[in-house]
């Protein structure tokens, strides 16, 4: 980087411009495969930015402690360990819902999306820089995986977030809901829709 | 044996790794521009993947799963909830183990997959096998056979991709859809094909 970003860059960059799903190609496994219905989007969200926000802060802090030749593991044992917090909170309080995301909380872990963050940006920052671009990342991570799943749930099953939105031929009422939205495939095709929408927005700004 | 051979088959096939639970996406769609390169990669994953299953399984059946610590006169610990910490402690200490050496002893074969190794500490696929042998509490020969068959499928899929990629160099595709894009949806199709997998039951 050339220039100094500000605060204000920091945060919202990440959001659309460079955002972490779509341009970087980081954390991308789970945000395909928890992306079928908006409620387990949102809890993913959820867990993602706890993780990322603290992850940051922690290492942050103890940046100029850790050894260069050992920072890999030290970052592995601080999100480890965040990520233990989040899975055991989830299973005591939404139990179905833990259920429902299986082994995706504990993937937090090997999201590319934290461990990138803490070794390009929390390394080499002052804490409270490092939680603003950490609530922009998990921000930019949320948008495109609500995004999705908003699209998924919708013409999928015709709801959002369990309510009826779209009344289903089954009960009654005139929608025919589209199966192919409630297969992960789909979301391929649609974060290749955004990334193809993003790219013609950016190359209009110039 | 027969029980074996259907696992192996069912890790390649139907539970594709890749494809069915789109696990290790990041390098799947970031290192899958030619053949070559991502053929060393998927080799990389198989021999990683190999190894840190049936490690875990040892580690997970003697000393984390509730009651494993009854030899040590400790029948009531359940440390299972520390596996998330111990699996990826254990497998970046295994990639560090493996990448050091096949540099002392086999400098050729690092050559060739050294660049890829410290990328599959953050691999989910190899991570997921592990935490999906610790749910589905194989046995060791049965998380060596899984193992490797996730990995061989990983493999494979990554390399049809590539192959995939180095064709549609030629092709002419919208100009804000080139590159990232096309992978995405180019693996959705491919995804799409494998779900045909998905109906066989061996």
């Amino acid at each position: 980087m050339s220039s100094v970003p500000t605060t204000r860059e920091v945060l919202t960059s990440p959001i659309f411009a460079n955002n972490p799903v779509a341009l970087q190609v980081l954390g991308v496994c789970s945000a395909l495969a928890v992306s079928n219905s908006m409620q387990t989007a949102l809890v993913m969200t959820i867990a993602v930015t706890f993780v990322l926000v603290f992850s940051s802060l922690i290492i942050s802090v103890i940046r100029n402690f850790i050894p260069n030749s050992v920072r890999i593991i030290a970052q592995m044992t601080v999100i480890a360990s965040l990520v233990i917090v989040v899975d055991m909170v989830l299973q005591d309080i939404a139990y179905e819902l833990s259920r429902q995301l299986s082994v995706f909380v504990g993937l937090i872990i090997t999201n590319c999306i934290i461990m990138g963050r803490a070794e390009a940006f929390a390394m080499k920052s002052k804490p409270l820089i490092s939680v603003v671009d950490a609530v922009g990342n998990s921000l930019g991570y949320g948008v495109i995986l609500m995004g999705v799943a908003f699209v998924r749930e919708l013409l999928g099953s015709g709801t959002l977030f369990g309510h009826e939105i779209f009344v289903t031929i089954e009960n009654g009422g005139w929608y025919l809901a589209n199966e192919m939205f409630k297969l992960p495939p789909s979301a391929f095709f649609l974060i290749g829709l955004m990334i193809w929408v993003i790219n013609i927005v950016q190359d209009r700004k110039g | 044996m027969e029980h074996y051979i259907s696992l192996f088959v069912q890790a390649i096939f139907i539970d594709n790794m890749a494809l069915s639970f789109f696990l290790g996406m990041c390098t799947f769609l970031a290192v899958s521009k030619k053949v070559s390169t991502s053929f060393g990669l998927g080799v990389a994953v198989v021999v990683v993947m190999t190894l840190a299953v049936p490690v875990n399984q040892l580690i997970y059946t003697h000393f984390l799963a509730p009651g494993a610590l009854a030899w040590a006169g400790l029948p009531d610990l359940d440390l299972s909830y520390l596996q998330l910490i111990t699996f990826i402690g254990v497998i970046a200490a295994l990639v560090q183990i493996l990448e050091m050496f096949l540099e002392k002893y086999v400098p050729s074969l690092y050559q060739t997959l050294g660049i890829f190794l410290p990328l599959l500490t953050v691999n989910c696929a190899i991570f997921a096998g592990v935490i999906f042998m610790a749910n589905r509490s194989y046995n060791l020969t049965e998380s060596i056979v899984f193992a490797m068959g996730s990995g061989t499928g990983w493999a494979m899929a990554i390399v049809l991709l590539a192959g995939l990629r180095e064709r549609m160099k030629f092709n002419a595709i919208p100009k804000g859809l080139q590159g990232i894009g096309i992978t995405f949806i180019t693996t959705g199709l491919m995804a799409l094909g494998f779900m045909s997998f998905a109906g066989i039951s061996i």
